[in-house]
């Protein structure tokens, strides 16, 4: 049913909106809101929206009890101020106030405002999946999916036709051949899979801090292409001199100290693709994050021929992002440009710090493929 | 439509309950109720109890606020009834029978409350209809002059809603004596000379003087503008304010609901403590089955629990309806009764004056909070019921249980009670500093404002008067003049007299 209160709740989701886009550069940079999510929303603090008045402040104000207790006795943190009548106030400052948001409408959001174009998937006609759709309706089945306003309808029906309807003692008793059930076909569902390989450097010179930008990082790329597609998968590889598949809690925990071969990332990747996602099937993202520092030149040389053959041919994306850290000498994301300049395919962007997160998503996600 | 939703078995306890009621002296509007599920209750919830408001996003969110708090369970609304003729009810569908009995005898108590209590004699009991008004006024304004804009300027107007001066409708004034603009001039104050000794008498330089003193004399009259302090800002504003035809009319209905809802705020322990006294006696002395028993008593607990720190008008309303009755009843009232000071005598004091039932209908009548609290809260009251004071404890960061002193705890409730809570705010002069500024001036009474609140709410008043607004307020004891230009708030001491 809709209800008139639809408007005016449309309205005030609108103006959430505008806050949040107003905002969001601060809340992508802080990253708090990660925490704060949920299956498939987040709950974001937004500056209030209500309406100021002049009202009294708190703390001069007080109160009236009613109960046992001593002066003197407290009756809770300062937090809120308990009072008669009153809205509770808040602390100074300012008021925030809890918004859930959905992720999809999250990633609306961020797409308006980084003007993000749309995915054009590849080959969405070839991905499908089949999916039971009710639609019909049958004299056998299970009971389970019996269809009781049909089923009672036929029996009415029966027993008009047949006199047996007695209209001061309505009861309506159907028989076997009354029975009418549910019955499904099977749809097909154009569907585009994509999945998301991230690599992370976790090397010595990556610390918690570049960690986190990647971890923030990771969670707007998910956000954006979750939104795109309906199926999508992440799958989480961490390498210092060698490479490993982890869980995503893993991923951003783990702290190595070894070396740095990019290559054994790269490997691995290649390998993934090649075993599980079939290129005409998948749509397929490998980010990669590092400070930029690789063990040598011929490493880099082979993660060139790597990404050349293994891997640029099958993704539709390849993003390498470097942080910057103070042991990095960030020389890998001059070796890709210098090999890749010319290549659609590969986008590379530093990340200084935490403010040029937005930034980077843009670079990243603005081609549109 | 609506009444065909509303199954039998609730009507048959509709009668019965309003019989119950109607027997003890109850006497109320005509009740209409309606069965709701928990997103239209909601819905109706966020509407304030109307059916039709003007299209709001502020609604949105209090409904938002609603379904959250339903959907977590932290709270849901049993009950909700608007003061109009007929009574509009509305009962949570799915709720026990037990509860939609105490829900109805509740209601029939509200009902009663809102046609004999004096505060509500002067409002609007076709508000339905009202608010639906005010609904199409401003969509037709918005369909002229656009939902934002129109939304802003409802904003705007909203943050100055509680501007009002909630008694002014009580008060009968002399009809404003208006002088006319085309009134003679005052004659100049001649001096008595015959005709021919007139132009030595009476010179024209001596006469220029005259006029010249009368003139500013009248000037110096005129000059305070508005004459004396003027509480209902928003009226002023209406008055005053250069507005557009629209956002006049908006601010007129705002204005109008403001007014509307404020004796709801000025009687809220009396109104919610008689409809707690009279359900528990039309359930417990008439309606309940014993199968009920249980469901009642768990209900009405929650009713009237209390929490640390806050004060739960239900519980006051109906302990201080329940004290007032059995005074009268015993006669505990009185010159003799307020000089005796033997305690003995007064727990014991019982004249059989049987006047308690006759007393608490006279005091639904005539009081409203404040005169409530005022006459009623007295130190027995007060001890018995455990009352104590609270306030924020700097040292420790707490709020803290600072006294149970009778005249403590009294000053405090009729402090918090004073203007519904609001701070009072007048308009002191339209003509500030002879710029055609406005300045407002806060009625300090020992409690600072929200500072920043109120900026953001000086800065509307500004958008209203689309010239600079100041309010002369006192912060830690000085005096201190906000002013707003163009948005600007600067800031800087004033003297604050009086």
């Amino acid at each position: 049913m809709s209800q008139k209160i639809d408007l005016d709740h449309g309205r005030f989701r609108q103006i959430i909106r505008g806050k949040i886009k107003q905002n969001l550069r601060k809340y992508i940079s802080q990253g708090e809101m990660i925490a704060r999510k949920g299956k498939d929303t987040v709950a974001i603090p937004i500056p209030s929206v209500d309406i100021p008045h002049f009202k009294h402040g708190d703390k001069q104000q007080g109160g009236v009890g009613q109960g046992d207790g001593e002066v003197g006795d407290a009756l809770g943190q300062g937090q809120e101020q308990p009072g008669a009548g009153h809205q509770a106030g808040d602390r100074p400052g300012e008021h925030l106030l809890d918004i859930e948001v959905s992720l999809q409408e999250l990633a609306e959001i961020m797409a308006e405002e980084l003007e993000l174009p749309r995915i054009q998937p590849k080959g969405t006609e070839k991905i499908v999946a089949w999916k039971d759709k009710y639609s019909g309706i049958r004299t056998t089945g299970p009971e389970s999916l019996r269809h009781f306003r049909r089923t009672f309808k036929q029996a009415i029906r029966r027993q008009i036709s047949m006199g047996t309807y007695d209209l001061k003692n309505p009861i309506i008793v159907p028989i076997k051949d009354d029975k009418r059930y549910r019955s499904w076909r099977k749809e097909p569902l154009p569907q585009s899979n994509a999945v998301i390989i991230y690599m992370m450097d976790v090397s010595g010179s990556m610390g918690d801090e570049q960690k986190e930008i990647v971890r923030i990082e990771s969670f707007w790329i998910d956000t954006w292409l979750q939104s795109q597609y309906h199926g999508i998968e992440s799958r989480f590889i961490i390498h210092d001199a060698m490479a490993k598949e982890v869980d995503r809690d893993t991923f951003f925990k783990t702290r190595e100290s070894g070396g740095t071969m990019i290559s054994s990332a790269y490997k691995l990747c290649a390998k993934l693709i090649d075993d599980e996602y079939p290129a005409d099937r998948w749509n397929i993202y490998p980010f990669h994050f590092s400070d930029g520092d690789n063990w040598s030149v011929d490493d880099t040389h082979t993660c060139v021929e790597l990404l050349k053959k293994d891997i640029l041919p099958y993704v539709n994306l390849f993003c390498y992002g470097q942080v910057e850290s103070p042991y990095g000498s960030g020389q890998f994301i001059k070796d890709l440009t210098e090999h890749f300049d010319e290549d659609e395919r590969v986008v590379t962007s530093e990340i200084k710090g935490k403010d040029a997160i937005m930034d980077s998503i843009k670079e990243f996600l603005g081609k549109g493929k | 439509m609506a009444l065909k939703r509303f199954p039998a078995y609730l009507r048959d306890i509709q009668e019965e309950i309003e019989t119950y009621a109607r027997n003890f002296g109850l006497e109320f509007f005509p009740i209409v109720y309606e069965v709701l599920d928990y997103k239209t209750m909601n819905e109706v919830a966020a509407y304030g109890g109307f059916p039709t408001r003007y299209p709001h996003w502020r609604f949105g969110m209090d409904y938002e606020q609603l379904s959250k708090s339903y959907e977590w369970g932290l709270s849901k609304i049993y009950e909700m009834v608007i003061n109009t003729n007929p009574a509009y009810a509305y009962l949570l569908e799915g709720n026990s029978t037990t509860d939609q009995k105490i829900v109805m005898a509740h209601v029939c108590a509200h009902v009663d409350f809102f046609k004999h209590n004096y505060f509500f004699s002067k409002t609007n009991r076709k508000m339905i209809d009202g608010m639906a008004n005010h609904a199409a006024r401003v969509r037709r304004h918005m369909a002229r002059w656009g939902q934002e804009v129109v939304e802003d300027f409802i904003d705007t107007c909203l943050s100055l809603e509680n501007l009002i001066d909630p008694m002014s409708p009580y008060i009968v004034r002399a009809r404003a004596t208006r002088k006319d603009e085309d009134d003679p001039e005052p004659e100049v104050g001649k001096l008595r000379a015959k005709g021919y000794m007139d132009s030595f008498i009476n010179p024209p330089s001596y006469l220029e003087a005259q006029k010249k003193k009368k003139e500013e004399e009248a000037k110096r009259q005129k000059r305070r503008f508005p004459e004396s302090p003027v509480r209902d800002v928003m009226q002023f504003l209406i008055d005053h304010a250069p507005l557009e035809h629209w956002q006049r009319d908006v601010l007129e209905i705002v204005r109008d609901e403001a007014y509307y809802f404020a004796p709801q705020a000025m009687t809220k322990i009396m109104n919610e403590g008689w409809a707690v006294y009279w359900h528990s006696r039309i359930l417990t002395e008439k309606a309940l089955t014993a199968a009920e028993v249980i469901d009642y008593a768990d209900a009405n607990s929650g009713v009237l629990a209390t929490s640390p720190g806050r004060l739960n008008p239900y519980k006051l309303g109906v302990e201080l309806f329940r004290n007032i009755e059995d005074r009268w009843n015993k006669g505990q009232y009185g010159k003799e009764w307020d000089e005796c000071d033997s305690m003995d005598l007064k727990r014991n004091w019982d004249r059989r004056t049987g006047l308690g039932r006759q007393k608490i209908f006279e005091v639904r009548k005539l009081y409203n909070d404040i005169t409530f609290i005022d006459e009623f809260f007295t130190l027995e009251f007060c001890v018995e019921n455990k009352f104590y004071q609270f306030g924020f404890q700097e040292r420790t960061g707490n709020w803290e249980i600072m006294s149970r002193e009778h005249k403590k705890v009294k000053d405090q409730l009729l402090r918090m009670l004073t203007n519904r809570g609001q701070p009072v705010i007048v308009v002191e002069d339209g003509n500030f500093e002879n710029r055609s500024e406005l300045l407002l001036r806060h009625i300090h009474e020992g409690i600072d404002l929200d500072g920043a609140q109120a900026r953001d709410t000086l800065r509307n008043a500004a958008k209203l008067w689309t010239r600079p607004v100041s309010l002369l307020t006192k912060v830690d004891g000085k005096g201190k003049l906000l002013r707003c230009e163009d948005g600007n708030i600067s800031e800087r001491s004033a003297e604050y007299s009086g």
